[in-house]
Formats: structure tokens, sequence, C-alpha cells
């Protein structure tokens, strides 16, 4: 008998405390299973690259060419790298809630729900994991864009704050996608609202075109958009065009916050 | 048991008046059921007879409906999080990550219900171990057959020392082999950690061999609990668990198997993604 079959509850007691550490502990090992999963499988790497590439090569340099976006003194290609980045990351995370699914129909979801975790820090777990699959793919975007001859900046603590902007980003549409999951429960469903609003969330940005030169109804859309936001940040940071840091990174950690709690909220319909 | 219950003096598992409902659907009527601690106990009954929402009420997955379930004197509702510290869980559906190792997926476990870094990768080693997986501990679990997927799941249930560990029909979709292999490892380790064993099967003669009490259920209710031979002997000499339930359902285990087949597909669904 070397079990003790009653744990004392004062021991367990919730602190405030206990609970932060609790919170981050969950998003560590969340992210360091993610990590696992991309050691174990590298094809994902290689195939998500593809089409970002694409974009830059093909769009940005027959874009540059044309000079049919007036982005001021900046070259296209310059300008569109930052919005490839928000771009492939938005990419991955919007799908990140089929994983959830597929958790579910596979019973590890009602395994994660009856360990020691509030349902917000399993959430902000997985959020922060698709943080860690965007990352990858952002470095993966910069050596590119870098190939390509784009001017960005090389200051460590620049691109650091990059890819916090990147994991923030990711961290909010991971959570759509999995608020979305919750609510219509099947993996085809996510796929196909998942296809609808990507392309919307990206045309409605900042990614490949300025705000200012937007029909007026698209332009409210834009400000509405998280998407315009990791944007802006992304390149003040990269290419240091003028961008109010304060509201992008505002905008950003309230909708990942708010992101949280609304797939949180959810995760009870899929575990029934 | 009688040593540990005698020095114990609350139940591992108490169920007052439990019930529970699915929109019309009636899964658990008013239940009531004791577990001592130390106890191997069997949840038996076809599919559709309440086993799975039991269990997942009493691991703080749906929240009771009504009545009071208690899991070593503590409420499942209001001491969720202390409770899910006490348990050890395997749901019926094999489930693993197949994109990381055994070892990775006991360890995602052992952090998930905070063992301390120190003892971390002694513990799994050990979990590892005692379910026979030290060899395979390094492979994709993706590679495991049906069995070792079982056996797997069974370390992470163990990672964190569960005073209770609860199985729903750990053996299903498995053959012959695999199915003894797993009950070996059940009653092994509850020799070892003199745990507390929940388990569900419509597997009768299972039930008979591993249980000390059994509780027949049907339709959401309970029918009859008392050890197999208790029961058995009630009914005559030559009886089997398998003529107890029927005289106190009036049914045949196989007949009111409804969804019987959607588990079996589901199974094999799983058993197919497992590779």
């Amino acid at each position: 008998m070397s079990v003790a079959p009653v744990a004392p509850p004062s021991a367990w007691a919730d602190t405030r405390r206990r609970a932060t550490v609790r919170l981050f502990s969950r998003i560590g090992t969340f992210c360091l299973v993610e990590l696992q999963k991309l050691r174990h499988d590298r094809t994902e790497l290689v195939t998500r690259a593809i089409q970002p590439i694409l974009w830059l090569v093909i769009f940005g340099q027959t874009f540059s060419r044309i000079r049919a976006i007036p982005t001021g003194d900046v070259p296209y290609l310059d300008y569109l790298a930052p919005g490839i980045i928000a771009q492939s990351a938005l990419f991955v995370a919007i799908f990140y809630g089929i994983q959830i699914i597929w958790e579910r129909d596979a019973g590890i979801l009602t395994k994660l729900l009856v360990t020691p975790s509030p349902r917000s820090a399993l959430v902000a777990g997985k959020a922060f994991a698709a943080g860690v699959r965007t990352i990858s793919q952002a470095i993966v975007v910069l050596v590119v864009a870098a190939l390509l001859g784009v001017d960005l900046t090389w200051n460590p603590l620049k691109l650091l704050a990059v890819l916090v902007v990147v994991v923030l980003g990711a961290a909010f549409f991971s959570c759509l996608s999995m608020t979305i999951a919750g609510l219509v429960l099947r993996r085809d469903r996510l796929m196909g609202i998942g296809q609808a609003i990507t392309m919307p969330l990206f045309f409605a940005s900042s990614a490949l075109y300025p705000i200012a030169i937007m029909p007026g109804w698209l332009k409210v859309l834009s400000h509405a958009n998280p998407l315009t936001y990791e944007v802006s940040a992304l390149r003040g940071l990269l290419i240091g065009t003028p961008t109010n840091y304060w509201l992008d990174f505002g905008v950003l950690l309230v909708a990942a916050v708010a992101g949280i709690c609304a797939a949180a909220s959810l995760l009870s319909r899929l575990a029934r | 048991m009688s040593a540990e219950a005698a020095s114990q003096p609350e139940p591992a598992v108490q169920i007052a008046g439990l019930s529970y409902r699915f929109g019309d659907h009636l899964a658990v009527d008013d239940l009531d059921l004791t577990v001592a601690p130390g106890e191997c106990f069997g949840l038996l009954g076809p599919n559709g007879a309440g086993k799975t929402t039991t269990l997942r009420v009493l691991n703080t997955l749906y929240p009771p409906q009504s009545g009071s379930v208690r899991v070593f004197g503590l409420d499942v509702r209001s001491e969720a999080m202390v409770v899910r510290r006490m348990l050890g869980y395997v749901p019926q559906q094999l489930s693993i990550e197949g994109a990381l190792t055994g070892r990775e997926n006991v360890s995602w476990f052992a952090r998930l219900f905070d063992v301390p870094r120190r003892e971390r990768a002694g513990r799994v080693a050990e979990v590892l171990e005692i379910v026979d997986l030290t060899d395979a501990a390094d492979r994709l679990a993706s590679t495991y057959s049906g069995g070792m997927v079982r056996r797997l799941e069974l370390a992470q249930a163990l990672v964190n020392r569960p005073a209770l560990l609860v199985l729903d029909e750990p053996t299903v979709g498995l053959d012959p082999g695999a199915r003894d292999s797993v009950w070996a490892r059940v009653q092994e380790m509850q020799e070892r950690y003199g745990m507390t064993v929940l388990l569900t099967t419509h597997y009768m003669e299972e039930a008979d061999i591993l249980c000390d009490r059994v509780a027949l259920m049907h339709l959401g209710r309970l029918r009859a609990v008392g050890s197999p031979d208790d029961l058995k002997t009630e009914l005559g000499p030559d009886a089997s668990l398998e003529d107890v339930f029927r005289h106190h359902t009036g049914e045949s285990l196989a007949a009111g198997e409804k969804g019987g087949l959607r588990d079996v597909r589901g199974t094999r669904r799983t058993a197919q993604r497992m590779g």
C-alpha cells in the first residue's frame, strides 16, 4: 500500500497564485507537446511553407513590377512580407480547431477535461501551442523574404517582438477556430467554415494593400479585424512602418483573452 | 480490502439518488451505490444501461443534475479539482495521441497532473514498466497494437498515483490475449497500490473473476448489487452471472444492446486511426 487513498483537500486549495502557476504550467505543457509532435512529423512544416512562398514569389514580385498598389517609398515586396507572415499564421491557426474535434472523437478530450486543469487553462494551452506551430511558419517566411531581398530588421529584440505578435494572433484565431468547433462539433463543417472565413479575414485586412485605398465599408471591417493590427505591428517591427504599438498589442491581447474565454465556455459542449 | 476499509471511514464512492437526463432520455434513474476503499467494483449491463453516464458524473465530466456523488467524501461538483487529482480514468475509446511516443503520452499526463519535475521521469518509467511497455516506450504510439494502446492508457491513468481507478469498458474491442493481459495489469496494480477500481464491462465472465462486488444496471436503474458468488448462490447451484442478469432484468445481456453496433464501429475506427 504505497498510495494514500485520500489527499487532504487543503493541500490543493486554490489560491490565486497557484491558479496562475497552473495556467502557465498548462500552457508550457501544451507547447511542449506541440513541439514533440512537430519533431516527429515535419512534413506539415514543408507543405505549409509552399503557399506563403508562392504569395511572395509570384504575387509579390508581379505586383512589385506593375506598381498597382501605392505603398509610398516602401517596395511592394517589403510591404507584403509582414502581411504574408500574418496570413500564413492565420491559415495555420484557423484550422487548429480540427485538432480539438479529433481529440474529442478519440476520447482524448474527455481525459484532458478530467485532469485538474481549469477549462480556460486547457484552451489557453492549446491556443499557445497553435502559436508554437505558427512561429515555425513565420520563421520560414522570414527566411524566404530575406532571400528575396526584402530589407528586414535584424534587431533581435524586434524579431522577438515579431514572434510575440505572431503568437498572440495565432492564439486569437485558433480560439476562433475552437469556438466554431464547439458550435458545429464536426470536422467537415469546421473545414467549410474555416475555408469560408479565411479569405474575407485576409482581404479585409491590410495584409495585401493599405487601408487607405479600401472602399468605405471595407475600411470599417478592416478596423474590426484583429489581423489588421497584427499586420500593422509586424510591419512596424520588421520594416519600420510607423504604427501605434499600444493599440496593436492591446487589440491582439484583448482578442486573445476574449477568444480563450469564448472557446473555454464552449468546451463542455465538446465533452458530450 | 477489509483492513483498509476498517481504517477508512469514508467510502471510496458514494452515490445517492443520482439521476441524469439527456433531453427526454433518462440515462441514470435514481441510482444509489457505495464502493468501499480497496474494492474492485464492476458496473455491469448492456449498452444503454447508464454505466458510462454514471462514470462521467463520477469523474466530474458531467455535473450531477440531481442527487449527490462523493469520492472519498468529497463532492464531485464543489470539489471537482481535488476529486480529479484522486482519479485515474480510462475512457471507452482508444484515446492516445498517435503522433507522440508512448513515453511522451504518459509524460504529458504527468505534467497535467502536476507531478513534480524531480519525480516525473522516474514516475513515467515506473508506470511504463508496470504495463510492460518499457521496450516500446520510445516508439510512436501510432505503431502500437490495440492491446498496447490500452496498456499505455493504463499507464497514463496511473501516473498521478490515483486512489480510484475508473475504467470504462477497458477490454471492449480487444482480442482475448490482449484482454487477459489488460486484466492481469489491472489486478497487479490493484495489489501493488491497493487502489480502488471501478470498472464497467459487459463481459460477465470477466467481472465474475475480477470483481469483489458487482452492480447490475439496466435502462438506467440498479437491479442488483453483491459479490458475484452471493448473487449466483441466491439463484441456484449452477447459475452464472449471465443467469443472474437475466433473472433481475428479464432480458439477456445480448438483447437490448442499443447502439451496440455503433460502439463496435467506433472502436474499429479508432483501431484504424491508430494504424
